[in-house]
C-alpha cells in the first residue's frame, strides 16, 4: 500500500491531530477545583483550529502540493472546491467556539468543556469526509460521524429537560433519515453494482423507476440534514432546546456541508436524471421558503425564530443546485460563506445576551437599543445581511444565487423566492423594530461582552460588510467551481 | 479616480466622520461640511457639463469610467452622467444640504439619525451616477432601507405601521425589478450589465425579442413605479410621508420618489423600447388615475402632511405620465417636473415641519391667522403653495406646461383625451392649495397658545430661502436647464420611437 496517499487528505489528518491534542490536553489539564474554572478554555482550541485552517489552505497557495487527488482507490476525492468549503466550515467552527466561551465558563460546564470541543470537531471531521467522498460508503460514514456526536452536543445541558427532549427528537429523526438514505443507496447498488460515484453515473437512466425511487430517498435523507420542508420538523425544537452555541453550529456548519454534498452527488451521480431532481427541488424549495417564512413571523422565542429563518435560508441555499451548473456551485459556496458570518453574528449576540440576562424572547429585546446600542447596531447589520439588504454581503449572495437559478431557466421559482424575500424582510425587521422602536419598562440592562465574543463579532461584522463589496471572494470561489 | 465617484465617496467619508464624531456639534459640523461639499461638487458638475456640451462634446454620457467588479458575472463599476442625471444630482445635493439644516435640532440620537440619513443620500447619489444595472439596483436598495429606521425611530403618529408598510411595498417593487433586470441581462445575451451597451446594440433587431420585452417591461416599470407612486401602488406614500420626520419627508418626496421616474425612463423605456411603445397605454391609464385621484384625495384631507403627500402622488403621477407620452417635449417636462416637484415638495414639507414644531398640530381646522404670528413662514408657505399649483414664474409652471404641450403632440384621440383629463388636476390643485392657505394663514388667530409662537430661526430661514431661490431660479430662467435636459432626452426618445 502506498502510504503517501494519506498526504492527499491533509485537512482531515490535521483536524484529527487537533482533536487528539485536545483530547490529551483535556486529560492532564483538569479543572482547577478551587476557582471552579476550567483550565482548558477557549484559547487552545481556537489557536489549534486556526493553525489547522491555515495549513489546510496550503494546496491552494503553494503549487508544490497537489490539490486534485484521490486516496484509497477513489473513495476519497479531494478538489480545490472541497478545500475551500472545508476552510469555510472550519472558520465557522472557530467563531462557534468563540460563541461558546461564556457558556462553557459556567461552573457546571467547566469540567466537561473538553468533551464539547472534541465532539464538535468530530462532527466537523465527519463533514470533511462527506465533502470529499467519492464513494457512498465514505459518504455514509461521514454523515453518521457528523450526526451522532451532534446528539450528544444537543443534550449537553444535562439538567435541562428541553435539551434532552431536543436530543431525542434529533436522534430519532436522524436515524429515520439515515434509514431512508441507506435504502436509497442500496437500491442504487442493486441496479448499478457499484458504490463509486464515477462508475455509477453511466448506469443511471431516467426510465429506471428503481433509480428514481433511490433519488427520492436520497433527497429525503439529505433534506433532513439541510432541514428542508417537509423534513424540517425536528428543527425548531432542536434549535430551541440545544445550548445556543450548539444551535449556532447546527444552523450553519452542518447545513452548509450537506448542501455542498447534495450538489456534488447530484452532479456526479444523478446527472442523467437531473431534470427529475429539479422537479423535486422545485417544490421542495417553494415549500421550504414559503412555509418557513410564514412560521417565522409568528415565533416568540428568538432561537425558534432563527430556526425557521434557517429553514428558509436553506431553501435559498438549495436554489443553487437547480440545474447543477458551475455558476450555481459558486453561488452555493458563496452564499454559505455569507450566510455563515451573518448567522453566527446573530447567534453571538443571542448567546451573550442569554448568558448575561437569561432572556430569550423576542419581546425581551424591546428597548435593547437604548441599553446596548452597539450590540443592537451589529445585530441590525447581521439581520440586514440575512434579509439581503445592500451594501451588506447578503444582498450580493442572494443576487448571485437568483442570477444562477434564472440562468438555469427557473424564472418562476426565482419570482417566488423573490416575493419571499419581502416576507423574510418583514420578520427580520420585527427584531429590528423590537430593538429600536418598541418601548419597554424593563429592557435588558447594559452589559459588557467578553473579549472572545467581541473578537467573534468583529470577524462576523467584517465579513458582513466586506465579503460582498470586495469581489475577490466571489471570483476566487468561482475559479474552482464545476458542474453540468 | 473618476470625479463622479466623489458623489459616493463623500457620503462614505461622512459616515466615517459621523461614526467618529463625539457630541452634537461635531456631528453637525460633519454634516454641514459634507453636504456643502456635495452641493459645491454638484454645482461644479453642472457648470462643467454645460461647458463641455457647449464645447461640442456630444457623447451620450460624460465622465464615464469603468472598473471590472465581479468579472465572472460581467458586473462592473460604471459611472457616467447625461443631462438628466446632472439635473437629478443637483436636486439631490440641494435637498440633502437643506435637509441637514432642517434636522438641526432633532432629538434623540442626532448622530444615529444622520448616519442613516447619510446612508440614504449615498444610495441616491450612487443611483444617479451609475450606468450599470447591478450598481443601479444596489444603490436603489441602499436608499430604501434606512427609511425604515428613520421613520420608525424618529417619526410621529402611526410610525411603526407606516414604516413597515413603506419598506415592504418598496421592497416588493424591487423584487419585481430584480427579476426584470435578470430578464434584460440574460435576454441581451448575458454579456454586459452596461445600460448603454444594451441600448446601443449594433445592427438590426433589438437583442431582446418582442415577447421577452413584453414580460420584462411591466416588471421593471412596476418595480420602479412603486417608488414613483404609480396607482394602485401609491398607498405607502401618504402614510409614510405623514409619519416621517421633516427632513426625511423632504428627502423622500423630494429625491427618493424621483428614483422611480428616473429608473422607469432609464431602464424600462430605454432598454425595452418596443414593449414601451406597445404597452404604454396600460400605464398611461394608471398614471392618469394617479394624477386625478391624487389631486382629488388631497382636497378631502385635513392633515397638512397628508394634503402634501396626496399632492405628491398627483405630481409624481405627472412625471410618469410625461415619460410615457414618449415625446421629447413631454419627457423633458417630466424631468423638469421631477426637479421642480422635488424642490417645492421639500419646501412644503420643511415648512409643515416648522409649523408643526410650533403649533403641535397639523390639522388645518385647528389653525387660523398664522400669518400675523409668523409672517416669514406664512409668506414662504404661500410661495410654496403657488409653486405647487403652477403659477408662472415659479418652477411648477414650466414643467407642467411642457408635459401637457408634449402630450398633446400625440395626434390620436386616446392620448389627447388623457391629456385633457390630466390637465384638470391643475384646477383641483388650486382648490386644495388655496383652501388650505386661506384657512391656515388668514383670518384672526383665536388660539391663545398659537398667539405666543415665534417665527423661524436662522437655520430654518436659511434652508427655506435656499429652496425658494432654486424654485424661482428655475421658474424665471428655465431655458438653460430645459435645454440641458432635452439634449439628453431627444436621442433616447428618437431611438425609442424608431424601434417600432
Amino acid at each position: 500500500m502506498d502510504y503517501s496517499q494519506f498526504l492527499n487528505m491533509g485537512q482531515e489528518l490535521s483536524l484529527l491531530a487537533v482533536i487528539l491534542i485536545l483530547f490529551v490536553a483535556d486529560l492532564f489539564m483538569c479543572t482547577d477545583r478551587k476557582s471552579g474554572k476550567g483550565v482548558l478554555n477557549t484559547p487552545l482550541p481556537v489557536i489549534l483550529l486556526t493553525v489547522h485552517t491555515l495549513l489546510g489552505l496550503a494546496p491552494l497557495v503553494c503549487p508544490c502540493c497537489v490539490a486534485d487527488a484521490t486516496a484509497f482507490g477513489g473513495m476519497y476525492v479531494s478538489s480545490n472546491m472541497a478545500i475551500v468549503v472545508k476552510t469555510i466550515l472550519s472558520i465557522g467552527t472557530i467563531i462557534v467556539f468563540l460563541t461558546a466561551h461564556e457558556w462553557l465558563k459556567q461552573p457546571e460546564m467547566a469540567n466537561k468543556q473538553g468533551e464539547y470541543y472534541t465532539l464538535t470537531l468530530f462532527t466537523l471531521l465527519g463533514m470533511y469526509f462527506m465533502v470529499s467522498a467519492g464513494h457512498f460508503l465514505m459518504f455514509f460514514i461521514g454523515l453518521e460521524l457528523a450526526s451522532v456526536p451532534m446528539t450528544a452536543l444537543i443534550a449537553y445541558s444535562k439538567r435541562s429537560q428541553e435539551s434532552a427532549e431536543a436530543a431525542a427528537k434529533y436522534i430519532l429523526t436522524a436515524l429515520f433519515s439515515s434509514g431512508l438514505m441507506l435504502y436509497g443507496i442500496s437500491l442504487l447498488y442493486g441496479t448499478t453494482g457499484t458504490l463509486y460515484f464515477e462508475q455509477m453515473a453511466p448506469q443511471i437512466s431516467a426510465t429506471n423507476l428503481v433509480q428514481l425511487a433511490a433519488l427520492v430517498l436520497f433527497i429525503g435523507g439529505i433534506g433532513f440534514k439541510i432541514s428542508l420542508v417537509p423534513f424540517h420538523l425536528w428543527t425548531a425544537d432542536a434549535y430551541q432546546g440545544a445550548p445556543t452555541a450548539v444551535t449556532s453550529y447546527l444552523s450553519v456548519i452542518s447545513k452548509g456541508a450537506a448542501a455542498f454534498v447534495l450538489f456534488v452527488v447530484l452532479y456526479k451521480v444523478f446527472a442523467p436524471i437531473i431534470d427529475q431532481a429539479n422537479l423535486l427541488f422545485f417544490w421542495i424549495i417553494i415549500f421550504s421558503i414559503t412555509l418557513a417564512n410564514i412560521f417565522a413571523v409568528r415565533q416568540k422565542n428568538i432561537k425558534r425564530f432563527m430556526a425557521f429563518s434557517a429553514i428558509s435560508q436553506a431553501g435559498y441555499l438549495v436554489l443553487g443546485v437547480m440545474g447543477a451548473t458551475p455558476q450555481g456551485m459558486t453561488a452555493i459556496v458563496y452564499y454559505l460563506l455569507v450566510y455563515m458570518v451573518a448567522n453566527l453574528g446573530v447567534f453571538l449576540i443571542i448567546s451573550i445576551t442569554e448568558q448575561r440576562s437569561g432572556k430569550l424572547l423576542i419581546s425581551d429585546y424591546n428597548g435593547f437599543y437604548r441599553t446596548n446600542p452597539k450590540l443592537s447596531f451589529l445585530m441590525t447589520l447581521a439581520l440586514f445581511s440575512l434579509a439581503g439588504i445592500p451594501p451588506f454581503a447578503g444582498f450580493f449572495s442572494k443576487f448571485f444565487m437568483f442570477m444562477a437559478a434564472f440562468k438555469a431557466g427557473f424564472v418562476v421559482l426565482v419570482l417566488i423566492a423573490l416575493v419571499n424575500t419581502v416576507i423574510s424582510l418583514y420578520y427580520y425587521l420585527l427584531i429590528v423594530k423590537a430593538m429600536y422602536i418598541n418601548p419597554s419598562d424593563e429592557p435588558i440592562p447594559t452589559f459588557k461582552s467578553d473579549g472572545y465574543t467581541k473578537l467573534g463579532l468583529v470577524l462576523c461584522t467584517l465579513g458582513v460588510v466586506l465579503i460582498g463589496i470586495i469581489s475577490w471572494f466571489y471570483s476566487y470561489i468561482d475559479q474552482f467551481s464545476f458542474g453540468l | 479616480m473618476n470625479f463622479l465617484s466623489l458623489f459616493v465617496l463623500i457620503p462614505l467619508l461622512m459616515l466615517l466622520g459621523l461614526w467618529l464624531a463625539k457630541g452634537v456639534k461635531a456631528v453637525r459640523g460633519v454634516m454641514v461640511v459634507g453636504s456643502s461639499l456635495l452641493l459645491v461638487l454638484a454645482t461644479y458638475l453642472t457648470i462643467d457639463f454645460l461647458a463641455q456640451r457647449a464645447g461640442g462634446n456630444t457623447a451620450e454620457m460624460l465622465y464615464q469610467a469603468s472598473f471590472t467588479w465581479f468579472e465572472p458575472l460581467n458586473i462592473s463599476y460604471r459611472v457616467g452622467v447625461d443631462g438628466i442625471s446632472v439635473a437629478m444630482l443637483l436636486l439631490s445635493a440641494v435637498i440633502v444640504f437643506t435637509g441637514t439644516f432642517v434636522s438641526w435640532k432633532l432629538s434623540p440620537n442626532l448622530k444615529d439619525y444622520f448616519l442613516w440619513f447619510t446612508l440614504l443620500s449615498m444610495g441616491v447619489f450612487g443611483f444617479f451616477i451609475s450606468i450599470d444595472m447591478f450598481m443601479m439596483f444596489m444603490f436603489y436598495e441602499i436608499a430604501l432601507i434606512p427609511m425604515y429606521l428613520l421613520i420608525g425611530v424618529w417619526g410621529t403618529g402611526q410610525k411603526e405601521y407606516s414604516a413597515m408598510k413603506l419598506t415592504l411595498m418598496l421592497m416588493g417593487g424591487s423584487a419585481f425589478l430584480m427579476l426584470g433586470i435578470f430578464g434584460i441581462f440574460y435576454g441581451a445575451g448575458g454579456q454586459t450589465m452596461n445600460i448603454l451597451d444594451i441600448a446601443n446594440h449594433t445592427g438590426g433587431a433589438h437583442p431582446i425579442d418582442f415577447a421577452g420585452q413584453c414580460i420584462w417591461f411591466p416588471l421593471t416599470f412596476v418595480g420602479f413605479g412603486v417608488l414613483g407612486a404609480l396607482f394602485p401602488f401609491h398607498t405607502w406614500s401618504p402614510d409614510g410621508h405623514a409619519s416621517a420626520p421633516t427632513a426625511v419627508s423632504m428627502l423622500h418626496a423630494g429625491v427618493l420618489m424621483k428614483l422611480g421616474g428616473y429608473g422607469c425612463f432609464r431602464i424600462a423605456i430605454f432598454l425595452l423600447p418596443e414593449a414601451a411603445n406597445e404597452l404604454n397605454w396600460i400605464f398611461l391609464i394608471l398614471t392618469g388615475i394617479s394624477v386625478v385621484y391624487g389631486a382629488m384625495s388631497a382636497c378631502v384631507q385635513t392633515d397638512l402632511k397628508y394634503i402634501n403627500a396626496y399632492s405628491s402622488v398627483s405630481h409624481c403621477g405627472l412625471v410618469l405620465f410625461g415619460i410615457l407620452m414618449l415625446t421629447t417635449t413631454s419627457t423633458t417636462g417630466a424631468v423638469l417636473q421631477m426637479l421642480s416637484h422635488g424642490l417645492m415638495t421639500a419646501l412644503f414639507f420643511a415648512l409643515i415641519g416648522m409649523i408643526y414644531g410650533r403649533t403641535h398640530t397639523r390639522d388645518v381646522r385647528l389653525m387660523t391667522g398664522l400669518m400675523q404670528i409668523m409672517p416669514f413662514l406664512g409668506v414662504c408657505f404661500v410661495i410654496a403653495g403657488l409653486a405647487n399649483l403652477g403659477l408662472p414664474g415659479l418652477s411648477g409652471f414650466v414643467a407642467e406646461m411642457s408635459i401637457f404641450v408634449g402630450s398633446f403632440q400625440n395626434a390620436d384621440t386616446f392620448h389627447r383625451v388623457l391629456t385633457v383629463m390630466a390637465t384638470c388636476s391643475i384646477v383641483v390643485a388650486a382648490v386644495y392649495i388655496l383652501r388650505m392657505v386661506g384657512k391656515m394663514l388668514y383670518g384672526v388667530c383665536t388660539d391663545e397658545h398659537h398667539l405666543k409662537l415665534t417665527d423661524a430661526t436662522w437655520e430654518e430661514r436659511f434652508a427655506v430661502i435656499c429652496l425658494i431661490a432654486c424654485i424661482a431660479g428655475i421658474g424665471l430662467f428655465p431655458s438653460w436647464i430645459s435645454s440641458m435636459i432635452s439634449d439628453s432626452v431627444a436621442p433616447i426618445i428618437d431611438a425609442v420611437k424608431q424601434a417600432i
